[in-house]
Parts: structure tokens; sequence; C-alpha cells
């Protein structure tokens, strides 16, 4: 489905992070999201998951005709946004099983779900697909899980919950390379008509295996930059510096850049005056 | 195991809170004094030895000063209460045969039912008295006594006598000595030798009347290499005075025994619970306690392990929940008298609304032991910034050859959390309730299931209209 996101200004009460982000993502596709680190990226995937601790100031985000601003964490992943954490938290004591089972009713509604023995077989199905041994249902939510764990968990989630938005925020970093090939082929599994999805990441590497539609540029706060995966290759060669270097606005107040890009290469614009380092 | 649906007192969520109107056939003035002890031993029929112990438990009572230590218990009036209660005549072996309201109480409390699908008996005490009393046949072949304690006095009183008031002393401290002057109803069990329960037995104490003080007395022998698992649980109503429940449990493990004693305590929140419960574990045997506090206004409870022969295990699972009003100061106690001895305390408690929850434990190995092993872990959840727990750990070691581990742990649920769930789609109702769950699981998961299912309503039912 489609996320359409306007003017989005998020931040802490003591401090602005977004300052005015919009993307549209239409139906289908997949989005790369990049950029340096405090630059907003992970801000813009907890705002738009429902983070309570973020206050939003402006703008809209839209998931279809939902308005997720106005619903609760809970109620917008029942709609069907879903967040794959950065640093997924340990749940001491709930297992997988009983965890999962209960998020997939909530997502499906109640009555559509048992059936139990094909949620079964489509959940070890799933499992086997994400290299996770079966056992782990039994095990406590990612408690004492490794890193890779962690993220193979949070796509085995996405697989079952089947989501028609899915944030992945940062889903490969710490991966290795098997695990990166295993979790992109969880997303990919979802890729087509009826899902969409945003890749939030730091490097390039994982945009091999999940091939975006479009990729987009954040620096401190706003989408500065949006093209083709031209623009990926193009930061990874030549780093984080030469964006800011090269295209900060200069005025705080004056909006994002080229959200409504479309076609190939990059749309560049420069406002080189500014060295404002990004948001830390 | 229950599923009433009891009228609900408009005072709180506890479903359990409704009363009958008072049943009696006897019932004294309030107030302790040596002619209400005396009422109560004639009442039973009682031979002149156990008159005696009541009466030098009574003057004990008198003479010692209330524990200046624990929970806050300072305001409770000891003259404003009914020691004795005596709700009909006879007990019976059907619950048919119960007064209609007596009856339709433990209807609601789901005891028949319960019984039916997964005890192996049961007794159950309503006020002063144990009203209804039942053992699978299989049982009693096999020798297995199972009786109000005032049946097995007069039925079994060698074995009575041998062994009561022996693990717990009348002048242990103040509410074994208010027991063991007032006692009336409970249980007596015992398992000869080899002879395994595999069933677990049950009791189940019901407070009636307003005022009430309820002492029941339980002694539990299991004899060398049996098995018995014995589960108590306990309601009463809501009313704006104080009820007082003072119980002595005595367990002795002879050698090669295993015991397992599980309590739902789901007191109103208007009872003052102030139990001692202790266990003798001897050469190779094993005690367990498993402690669920849920109810009560004040709870003071450290179920107790005297590990007196080599092999000797016990260990305590202590779950505490202290609500609006409540304060529960349990734990546990493990006192290592031989070697190659082990123990386990873990307590987990959690505290809301403003509620108190401490862990009180102690942890004590004798002179010139070897090879102890002692672990106690306390985890304490606190579910809002007005809630309190504490943690009170002592240790007396004595001996060197000890390995003892304590760990302490105090958390709050955590906005990520939430968050983490909340994202999944649970509210945010659900997802505390799921980790308060998460946080209880790793020792609800050792009681049989109907219980665990049971302790599980219990809290859900104190967490319900706690998150805003």
């Amino acid at each position: 489905m489609n996320l359409t996101i306007k003017d989005l200004r998020a931040g802490l009460p003591d401090r602005q992070i977004l300052k005015g982000v919009s993307l549209e993502i239409p139906d289908g596709e997949i989005h790369a999201l990049m950029g340096p680190n405090g630059s907003g990226k992970s801000t813009l995937a907890n705002v738009l998951a429902g983070y309570p601790q973020y206050e939003v100031t402006g703008g809209s985000a839209f998931l279809g005709d939902t308005d997720l601003l106005e619903l609760e964490a809970h109620e917008r992943a029942r709609t069907g946004l879903f967040l794959a954490f950065q640093y997924p938290v340990e749940v001491p004591g709930i297992t997988i099983s009983k965890f999962l089972k209960r998020a997939v009713e909530l997502r499906r509604g109640e009555e559509e779900i048992f059936n139990l023995s094909s949620y079964v077989k489509e959940l070890g199905s799933a499992m086997d697909f994400m290299h996770i041994d079966r056992k782990f249902i039994n095990r406590y939510l990612n408690e004492g899980f490794s890193g890779g764990e962690k993220k193979r968990m949070e796509i085995l989630q996405m697989m079952m919950l089947k989501p028609d938005f899915a944030v992945l925020d940062e889903t490969d970093s710490g991966l290795d390379i098997d695990a990166l090939q295993v979790v992109s082929n969880g997303i990919n599994k979802l890729r087509g008509r009826g899902f969409a999805g945003l890749v939030i990441t730091h490097y390039q590497r994982i945009l091999n295996y999940v091939k975006p539609d479009k990729v987009h540029v954040m620096v401190n706060g706003r989408i500065v930059l949006s093209g083709g995966s031209d623009v990926a290759r193009e930061l990874e060669a030549k780093g984080y510096d030469w964006v800011k270097e090269t295209l900060l606005p200069d005025d705080d107040e004056a909006g994002g850049f080229g959200s409504d890009t479309s076609g190939a290469g990059a749309e560049k614009r420069s406002s080189a005056s500014n060295h404002r380092e990004a948001a830390s | 195991m229950i599923d009433t649906q009891a009228p609900v007192s408009g005072l709180s969520d506890y479903q359990f809170g409704f009363s009958d109107p008072e049943i009696s056939v006897f019932k004294p003035e309030k107030g302790l004094n040596e002619k209400i002890i005396r009422t109560i031993s004639a009442h039973k029929n009682e031979p002149e030895w156990m008159l005696e112990y009541r009466l030098r438990a009574l003057r004990a009572f008198r003479r010692k000063p209330m524990p200046n230590w624990g929970a806050e218990i300072g305001d409770f009036d000891f003259d404003d209460v009914y020691y004795y209660i005596k709700p009909i005549d006879e007990g019976v072996a059907n619950w048919e045969d119960l007064p209609e309201d007596i009856l339709n109480t433990y209807d609601k409390l789901g005891l028949p039912e319960a019984e039916r699908k997964f005890l192996a008996g049961m007794g159950a005490q309503y006020d002063s008295e144990v009203v209804y009393h039942s053992i699978k046949a299989g049982l009693e072949e096999q020798g297995v006594i199972f009786l109000p304690p005032e049946e097995a006095v007069a039925r079994h009183p060698d074995l009575v006598r041998k062994y009561f008031g022996k693990v717990v002393p009348y002048n242990d401290n103040k509410f074994s000595a208010l027991n063991s002057a007032a006692w009336s109803g409970g249980t007596f069990l015992y398992i000869p030798p080899n002879v395994k329960v595999e069933i677990p037995l049950q009791s189940y104490f019901r407070i009636n009347s307003e005022n009430l003080g309820q002492f029941e007395r339980t002694l539990i022998i299991a004899d060398k290499n049996s098995f018995v698992h014995y589960i108590e649980g306990c309601t009463a109503p809501i009313y704006t005075t104080d009820l007082l429940h003072s119980a002595v449990v005595e367990i002795i493990a002879e050698e090669g025994a295993r015991v397992r004693y599980t309590t739902i305590q789901n007191w109103s929140g208007n009872v003052y619970n102030l139990v001692t419960q202790r266990a003798l574990v001897k050469k190779n045997a094993a005690v367990e306690w498993v402690d669920g506090n849920i109810g009560s206004k004040r709870t003071m409870k450290y179920p107790a392990v005297y590990l007196t022969g080599e092999g000797a295990h016990g260990e305590i699972l202590s779950i505490a929940f202290g609500g609006r009003g409540q304060e529960q100061d349990t734990g546990g106690k493990a006192v290592h008298k031989a070697s190659n001895t082990s123990s386990v305390i873990t307590s987990k408690s959690i505290s809301k609304d403003g509620g108190i929850a401490s862990y009180r434990g102690l942890v004590k190995v004798a002179e010139g032991l070897k090879n102890v092993k002692s672990h106690v872990i306390c985890d304490a959840l606190l579910l809002d910034e007005t809630s309190i727990t504490r943690t009170f750990p002592y240790m007396e070691i004595e001996s060197e050859d000890v390995s003892m581990e304590h760990e302490a742990l105090v958390s709050r649920i955590s906005e990520d959390q939430l968050f983490y769930l909340m994202a999944r789609g649970l509210s945010e109702e659900e997802a505390s309730m799921m980790i308060v769950n998460g946080f209880l699981e790793p020792l609800v998961k050792q009681l049989p299931m109907e219980y665990a299912v049971e302790l599980n309503r219990l809290i859900e039912l104190e967490m319900e209209g706690s998150v805003g």
C-alpha cells in the first residue's frame, strides 16, 4: 500500500529532529533511505510507528487513506504498518510462539487465523526460509539472541504479519553476508502488489540484494536528495561529507528537497554555502 | 478452574468478595482469653494434653511482643476478633449435604469441579471448621491419612502427638503462639513409606463472617521415599472491617521423601495474613514451597526449609503482588544443618498503585558443614513511580565450604518493551500484562497447569485498569 508523508515535522520536546520530511512511496515499490548518523532516519521510522516520546509538530503521514498520526502505535500495526526495529528489545518470559500467535491474531483478525494447523505450517516454513531453528519458537522473545538472530526474527515477524507497508530500520547492520542474504530474501518475498517498504540503511550493501525503486538521502532532518540506485553507489563512493558539503540547505525553514522527484538520475540541488554539521 | 460470575463488590475488582448470610451454630463473643480457648477445646472433645498445649501457647502469645519489623500491622486490634465461629455441627463427605448457601459459595469458587477434575482429595474450611472432606478411595487403601486435624487428634493420637508443634514450636513467634492457642480446622496429612500420591490434594480456606480470625493448622508427614503435592487456596468477602488469618503449617519430609506445597493466596483486601510455614527436610529428602501471595491487606509469610539430613534439598518460590493498600512482606528461610545440602530461594514481586512488596529472606549455615550450596534470586518489578519494593536478604554463614549466590534485580516496565509489543499490534494494557506475565513465567510454569492459569488470571484481574 502506498505511504504518503508530507512536510512531517517531529522531535523531542526540546529538539526538533524531522524538519519537514516529504516522501511518496507507491504501492509495490521499495525505497531506500540513506543518510549519516543522526540525520533523523530512525526518528522517522519511530515517528511513523508511533513511538510515544516523539512529538509530531506538523505535517501528515498516510498509509493508503489511513491517517497514521491519528492512531496509537498498536492501531497502526493492526492497520498494516510494520517496523523492523534497529535494536529489537528483549522481553523475558514471553515465548516467540505465544507472542507471534497473538500478534498475527491481532493483525489478521482472531476469527481469520485458526485453522491452527495451517498457521503452524506457515510459521514452520517461514522459519525454515529465514534459517531460524524451529526450536526458537519456545525461546523467550529476543532474549539472549545474537544481533543476527534478532534481525532474522524481525523479518520472520514481518513475513507472518504480512504488512501493507514495512519500515526496515537498519536491518542490515551487524549482519554477515550470509545473514544479509537471508534477510534480503525475506524482504523480497513480500515484494509485489499490496506491499511497499522503506529500507533504512547506512550502506549500499543491502541494496545489492533488495533493489530499491528509489533512493532518498536524509541529512539533518530533511530529504536532500532523491534518485535511482545510482545515488546509493555515488554515496558509497564519495561518502556523506560530500552530501553535507554540497547539498545542505542554508535555511532551517526551507523544507526538504526533491521528495517528489521522478525519473532516473539524481536531482541535485546545491546550497554549498552551509557547512553545518548534521544533527547529532 | 474458577469460572464464577459472582456479584462483585463495588469496592474493587476482587471477584470473590461476596458473602453469605452468616451461618453459625455456635459463635462465642469476641476476644482472646482462657475461656474461649477452653470452649474451643471442649467443642472438639480434645484430650487434656492438647488443651494444656493451647493454654501454654496463649500465655506465650501474651508474653511475646509484636514484631518490630515486617509489614505495618501495629494498628490491628486483636480484641476485635471472633476467635471461633462454628458454621455447622458436623463436617460432611458429600458436597450435597452442605447447607445450600455454603454449597453455593463453593460452587462459585469452583471447588467441586476442581476436585472432580484434577484432585485426589479435598478439604474445605468455612470460617473455623472444615465442613467438607473427602479423599479418593484408592489412597485410603494405601494408608494415606487425610483428615481435619481435630479428627486426626481423635483417631491417630500417637502420630499427631509425635509431630504436632515439633517443627514450629508454639513459642516460635507471636503468631505461631496465637495459632497454637486458638487453632481450628486445617489439615492432617500422612503419606506412608514409598507411597507416591501423583495427583494433588487440596485444602481451601474460606472466611465468611465479619471480624473472624481463622487459625487453621496443617501438619504434613511424608514418610520415607513418599511423594505428595498439596495445594491450598483461600478467599474471603470484602468487609469494611478487618479479618485475621494466622495459620501454622508444619511439614516433615522423612528420608528420601518429596513434598511440594503450593499456596495461591487470594484473600480480600481486608485480611491480615500472618502465617508461619516450616518444613523439616531429612536425609536426601526435598521440600518445595510455591507461595503465591496475590491478595490480603498485610501478609507476613516466610516459608522455611530446615535441612537437617545430608543430601536434603529445599526450594522456595515466592510470588507477591502488592497493589493499592497492600503490603506483602514475604520471602523464605533456608537453614542448613547438615553437609551436602542445597537450597534455592526465588522471589518475584510486582508492586503497583502504591503497593509495597518486600522480600525478606534468611540463609543460615551451621558450623562445621561441608559442601553446602544456596542460591537466592529476588527480582522486583515496579509498575509505577508510587509503588515500593524492598529487599532484606540476611545471611548467617558459619561454615567455610559454602557456595552462596545472591542476585537481586529491580526493574520497571520499560517504554521500549511496551513500544515494541505495541508496534506488533498489542494494546498498551495487553502489552503491560504480557510483560508482567513474562516476568512471572519462570515461576508460573512450575505450577500444575490449572493453577498456572488461575494465577495468571488473578494477576490479570489485579492489573486491570492499572494502565493509564
